[in-house]
C-alpha cells in the first residue's frame, strides 16, 4: 500500500475517535445537571406524572450507557432530540425539534462564514507572501502593525467600531444583518456585508501572519538559498522551490483560521442580531435548553475537527517527501 | 569609589567581582533597552493595575448606585455620563478595571496552576500517565473554546465562580502542553536523575530541578493566556453569560450600552459611551502583547524572526 494512503487512514480513523469522545463529552453534559431539573422546565405546577412522562421521554429511567447510543444513533439519523422550551406544567407540549430550529440557521451561518472566507483566504494570503518576500520593508512593517493591533481587539469593538463608522456615522451598510429565508442574494450580501467585513477583519490578520511566519522560515532553509544562488529567477524559485513545501503550512493555516471562524461567528452574529446558529447557541444557554445546546455543540465541533482533519491530510498528500517514497 | 588609597583591597574587588545581580538590577538594565512599544505596554499595565487596586477611592459614585437621571449626557456630574438604569458609567468603568482583571487574573493563575502541575508531571513521570493525560487534553482541545465554555455554563449557570473554574480547566489545556513540550527536554538532564537517585520526591524535582528552567517561556505564555482568558470572559459577559449585573464588568457595559451608537449623528459622546468600556479591554490587550513580544525578545535571545 502507499504510504500516503496508510497515512490517511490512520488520521481519519483518529478523527472519528476524537469525534467518538467529543460527543461523549456533550452527552455527559446532561448527566451533571441537578435532579430537579425536569421540574425547573416544567414550572412549580408541574403534576407527577408529567415529570414522570417528561423523564420517560429523555429516556432518564435507563442507564446512561444505553441512552448514550439512543442519542448517537438517532443524531446520525438527523434526529436532535425535542426543544426543552415550549412545554409546560399541565403536559401540553408544544415544543419544536431541534432539527427544524437548526436547519435554517446553519444555512445562515455557513452563507456569513462562507462570505468572510472567500474574501479574506485569498486576500490574507497575497498580504502574507508579499511581506515575507520583501521583509522588514516599510510595507511589511506596516502590515505587521496594524494585523498586530486588530488580533488584540475583542471581535465586538472591531464591529462596533464599523457599525459607528458606516451605520451611523456614515449610514451606508444596515447594522441589523436581519435576513430570513425570502431574502434575495443580492439584498442577503448587502446585508451580511458588515459582519463578513468584522469576520475578515479578524482573519485576515491571523492567516497574514501565520503565512508570513511560515514562508519565511521556509525561505531561510539551504535548498532555497542554494536554488537563489545557481541562479534561478525569483519566480522559478518560489514556484518550483518554495511553493511545494509550503503548501501543508498554508494549508494548516487556513484551515486553523476557518475553525477559528466558528468561535467568532458567535459574537458577530450576536452583534448584528444575525439569524445563525451561534445565536441560537447563546439563546439556548440563556434558557438552559439542553437539547439545543448539545446540538450547536456538536455541529460546531464537528465542523472544527473536520477542518483540522482536512488541513492534515492535505498536508500528508502535498508533502514532495512523501509524495516519492523510498 | 573614596579619595584615600588606602580604601583598596585586593580581596574586596574579586569579592564584588563574585557577587551577582539582583533581578533588580537586571531588570534595571534591560528595562533602559526596552523599545518605546514596551514602554507604552508597562506602562498601560501599570495604569490599569492602580485603577483596578484604588477603585473605591478613585471612583466619584458607588459601583451599583442608581441615580434617578437614566441615559445622562456626558459631563457634569457624570464624566461619560449614565446607563439605562442611571448608573455612572465613569465609576462602573473603573470599578470594572478591578472585577475584569481580578477574575481574568485569577483564572489564568488557576489554569497554569492545574496545566503547569500536570504537565510537570506528566514530563516527569512519562509512560501510560503521561499518554492519558495528553490524550485526554487531545480530546478536550478538539473542542472549540467558547462553544465548551457555553455548554459548561449552561449546566453549571453563570456565577463568578463557575465562570473562573470553567475557563481556568479549559485553559490549562494549553498550559498542558506547552509545560510538558518544554519539560521534556529537561526531564532528561543529568542534574534531574541525580536528584532522583538521591531520592528526592517528585514536588521537589518539579520545583527546585525543572521548574526554575522552564520558567521564560511559562512566563511569556502566562502573559498570552492572560489576554486570552481576558478577551474569553470579556465576551462571554457580552454575550450576557458571563459575569452578571449588578457587578460592574467592560463586556456587560458594551452590550448594554450599544443601542446608544445609533445616535451617533446627533450626539457622538452618546455613541463613544460603549466604545469606551470596548475600547479599554482593546488597550489593555495590546499593552499586554508588545509586553510579551518584549519579554520573549530577552529571553530568547533571538531575532525578529523566529
Amino acid at each position: 500500500m502507499h504510504p500516503i494512503l496508510g497515512t490517511i487512514i490512520q488520521r481519519l480513523l483518529l478523527g472519528l475517535v476524537t469525534l467518538f469522545f467529543v460527543s461523549l463529552i456533550i452527552f455527559s453534559s446532561v448527566e451533571f445537571l441537578p435532579g430537579d431539573f425536569t421540574q425547573a422546565i416544567l414550572g412549580q405546577a408541574a403534576t407527577e406524572d408529567t415529570v414522570a412522562a417528561f423523564r420517560a421521554e429523555l429516556g432518564l429511567d435507563k442507564p446512561a450507557y444505553i441512552r448514550y447510543f439512543d442519542w448517537i444513533g438517532a443524531v446520525a439519523q438527523g434526529d436532535l432530540g425535542y426543544s426543552f422550551s415550549g412545554r409546560s406544567a399541565s403536559g401540553v407540549d408544544r415544543s419544536r425539534a431541534v432539527v427544524d430550529l437548526v436547519a435554517p440557521r446553519l444555512g445562515n451561518t455557513l452563507f456569513l462564514a462562507g462570505m468572510a472566507a472567500i474574501v479574506s483566504v485569498p486576500l490574507a494570503l497575497v498580504l502574507g507572501i508579499t511581506a515575507a518576500l520583501y521583509r522588514n520593508s516599510f510595507y511589511d512593517r506596516s502590515v505587521n502593525a496594524v494585523t498586530l493591533t486588530t488580533i488584540s481587539f475583542p471581535e465586538f469593538f472591531l464591529a462596533y467600531l464599523l457599525i459607528l463608522f458606516f451605520a451611523s456615522l456614515w449610514p451606508v451598510f444596515p447594522s441589523l444583518a436581519n435576513v430570513n429565508a425570502e431574502t434575495e442574494l443580492i439584498d442577503r450580501i448587502y446585508k451580511c456585508i458588515l459582519p463578513a467585513l468584522t469576520l475578515t477583519l479578524v482573519i485576515v490578520a491571523h492567516m497574514m501572519r501565520m503565512t508570513r511566519a511560515a514562508i519565511i522560515n521556509l525561505l531561510a532553509s539551504p535548498y532555497i538559498e542554494m536554488s537563489q544562488l545557481k541562479g534561478l529567477s525569483k519566480a522559478k524559485v518560489i514556484m518550483r522551490h518554495a511553493l511545494p513545501n509550503a503548501w501543508a503550512p498554508i494549508a494548516t493555516v487556513i484551515a486553523f483560521n476557518l475553525a477559528y471562524l466558528v468561535v467568532g461567528v458567535v459574537v458577530v452574529e450576536v452583534v448584528f442580531v444575525y439569524p445563525g446558529i451561534g445565536q441560537l447557541m447563546v439563546d439556548a444557554v440563556t434558557t438552559r435548553d439542553i437539547p439545543v445546546v448539545q446540538a450547536c455543540a456538536l455541529i460546531f465541533a464537528t465542523t472544527y475537527i473536520l477542518l483540522n482533519l482536512t488541513a492534515d491530510i492535505i498536508g500528508i498528500v502535498t508533502n514532495p517527501r512523501l509524495l516519492h517514497p523510498r | 569609589m573614596t579619595d584615600t588609597p588606602q580604601a583598596y583591597s585586593a580581596a574586596a574587588e574579586i569579592g564584588q567581582i563574585r557577587e551577582r545581580r539582583t533581578w533588580i538590577q537586571i531588570a534595571k538594565i534591560e528595562l533602559k533597552k526596552a523599545p518605546y512599544s514596551a514602554w507604552f505596554g508597562l506602562i498601560v499595565i501599570a495604569i490599569y493595575l492602580f485603577v483596578a487596586i484604588f477603585a473605591p477611592l478613585l471612583a466619584p459614585h458607588g459601583e451599583a448606585e442608581i441615580f434617578p437621571a437614566s441615559f445622562a449626557p456626558w459631563g457634569g456630574d457624570f464624566v461619560f455620563g449614565t446607563d439605562q438604569i442611571g448608573r455612572d458609567i465613569f465609576s462602573r468603568l473603573i470599578y470594572g478595571a478591578r472585577n475584569t482583571i481580578g477574575i481574568a487574573l485569577a483564572t489564568t493563575l488557576l489554569s497554569f496552576a492545574i496545566g503547569g502541575s500536570l504537565g510537570l508531571i506528566a514530563a516527569i513521570s512519562g509512560g501510560w500517565l503521561d499518554q492519558l493525560l495528553s490524550r485526554f487534553v487531545d480530546v478536550l482541545m478538539a473542542i472549540p473554546g467558547l462553544i465548551f465554555a457555553l455548554m459548561l455554563l449552561t449546566i453549571f449557570g453563570s456565577s463568578i465562580l463557575s465562570l473562573i473554574m470553567i475557563i481556568a480547566v479549559l485553559d490549562s489545556t494549553r498550559v498542558f502542553r506547552l509545560t510538558r513540550s518544554v519539560s521534556v527536554s529537561v526531564v532528561v538532564m543529568d542534574y534531574v536523575e541525580a536528584a532522583k537517585l538521591r531520592g528526592e520526591k517528585l514536588g521537589w524535582i518539579m520545583r527546585r530541578e525543572i521548574l526554575p528552567n522552564i520558567m521564560p517561556p511559562l512566563i511569556a505564555e502566562f502573559g498570552l493566556r492572560f489576554s486570552f482568558v481576558f478577551l474569553t470572559i470579556a465576551a462571554l459577559s457580552f454575550l450576557g453569560l458571563g459575569i452578571q449585573p449588578p457587578t460592574a464588568d467592560w463586556g456587560s457595559m458594551v452590550r448594554d450600552n450599544a443601542s446608544m451608537i445609533q445616535f451617533a449623528k446627533y450626539d457622538l459622546t452618546a455613541a463613544l459611551t460603549p466604545m469606551i468600556p470596548a475600547g479599554a479591554i482593546a488597550l489593555l490587550t495590546v499593552a499586554v502583547n508588545f509586553v510579551v513580544d518584549w519579554f520573549l525578545h530577552i529571553t530568547s535571545g533571538l531575532n525578529d524572526e523566529h
